[in-house]
């Protein structure tokens, strides 16, 4: 198969390239969302929520690429024999292009690691880890203008498609390039430059760019619903491709209609229009305790609360927690 | 064909002739999932194969 744009051979089908080639397409693309949806201006101080992942590996490349300055935070969750290895990845990664990384634990913010924590909840593993890596992720990006996460096209159709089978479709409102509806000056805004990127595509672009990466895959994604709907979605695709691209495209148009849908609701006094305040920890909340402070309540004895709320978020306390 | 499956980090001879694209018919891969690389370039599915190519498939899907 010859790549369209010459006569060399593609390393890269649908579209179909050669290496020089894709690799252009690719940054075109990733530079050309970030500037029709305004994602960053020139003096942003932009922080990549980093995993070592090929995701947010070649966002943080492109971002230094294109943006010159980023930082780099990830978030160690705890978890036996995946996590680790992504993170000697992303230090070395980070080292070798001279961008600055920050490591926050599970295990020094809550007392304990993610297995640990599942041993005491119910609750399925990843809206416990999600939960608690948002809630750390951007209590310790405060002060940066956004945080630039590694969603690619996949990640987005699958929770566009998740949030339908649940019923739950007004979620979705706070969906696209740009994350969320409320602002909030302890929420730092989530952008996403990698957003019409399939997941195929960001693999090939870090494999031809010789990214060393390893491959890892988190123990507990086969309990996820996410991984089921990204199992459909893929079958779907090998028997209709552009399946993904059409639900996205399709998302995008009715979105400004669920945005507008969404501030209404604010307006008429069904949602809140400002988040509130933690009670227990001061952290942003939709309700009176936060999601990770839920949790934390479940846990069983000794476990760390977060931060006390302070607009620098230095303060720390611990408390015994009793079930 | 020398054959490394990422996923499963499995290696194994191999006797096939083929394209890209019938091999991973006869794995049961869906060609969404993966990237394939023979000789340690990267190929399209119509790309053809024989017993003496080094072959990986590569897993596009990782992480959480």
């Amino acid at each position: 198969m010859k790549c369209e744009k010459c006569s060399e051979k593609s390393v890269f089908s649908g579209p179909c390239y050669c290496k020089k080639h894709f690799i252009e397409y690719f940054e075109e693309k990733v530079l050309s969302t970030i500037k029709n949806f305004g994602l960053i201006s020139k003096n942003d101080n932009v922080a990549v929520a980093a995993s070592g992942g090929k995701d947010s590996t070649v966002l943080l490349y492109l971002l230094k690429k294109f943006h010159g300055s980023v930082d780099a935070i990830a978030i160690d969750e705890g978890i036996h024999g995946y996590r680790s290895s992504t993170l000697e990845d992303l230090r070395r990664f980070c080292a070798k292009h001279g961008i600055g990384l920050k490591v926050y634990s599970f295990r020094d913010e809550f007392g304990r690691e993610l297995d640990s924590m599942l041993d005491g909840l119910q609750a399925i593993p990843c809206a416990v880890c999600g939960t608690f890596r948002r809630y750390l992720m951007n209590k310790h990006a405060r002060g940066y203008d956004s945080i630039a996460t590694g969603h690619n096209m996949d990640d987005e159709v699958q929770s566009v498609l998740m949030n339908l089978l649940k019923n739950n479709a007004e979620m979705s409102a706070r969906l696209g390039p740009k994350s969320g509806v409320i602002e909030d000056g302890l929420f730092v805004p989530r952008i996403k430059p990698l957003y019409f990127c399939a997941e195929k595509e960001v693999m090939a672009y870090s494999l031809l760019m010789g990214f060393e990466l390893s491959f890892a895959e988190c123990p507990h994604v086969p309990r996820s619903f996410r991984s089921q709907v990204r199992d459909a979605l893929n079958d779907y695709e090998a028997g209709h491709p552009g399946t993904k691209k059409r639900i996205l495209e399709r998302f995008m148009a009715m979105l400004p209609a669920m945005k507008t849908h969404y501030e209404k609701k604010i307006s008429a006094g069904a949602i809140p229009s400002q988040l509130r305040r933690c009670a227990s920890c001061g952290e942003p909340a939709y309700g009176t305790v936060c999601r990770a402070c839920q949790f934390l309540e479940t846990l069983k004895p000794a476990v760390h609360r977060p931060n006390a709320n302070t607009e620098k978020g230095t303060a720390n306390r611990l408390l015994q927690v009793r079930l | 064909m020398h054959l490394f499956i990422e996923r499963t980090n499995r290696k194994m001879e191999k006797k096939f002739r083929g394209n890209v694209r019938q091999l991973l018919r006869k794995l049961k891969l869906n060609p969404e999932t993966v990237l394939v690389a023979k000789n340690n370039a990267l190929v399209t599915e119509d790309e053809k194969l024989d017993n003496t190519d080094d072959v990986k498939i590569l897993s596009v899907i990782s992480g959480g």
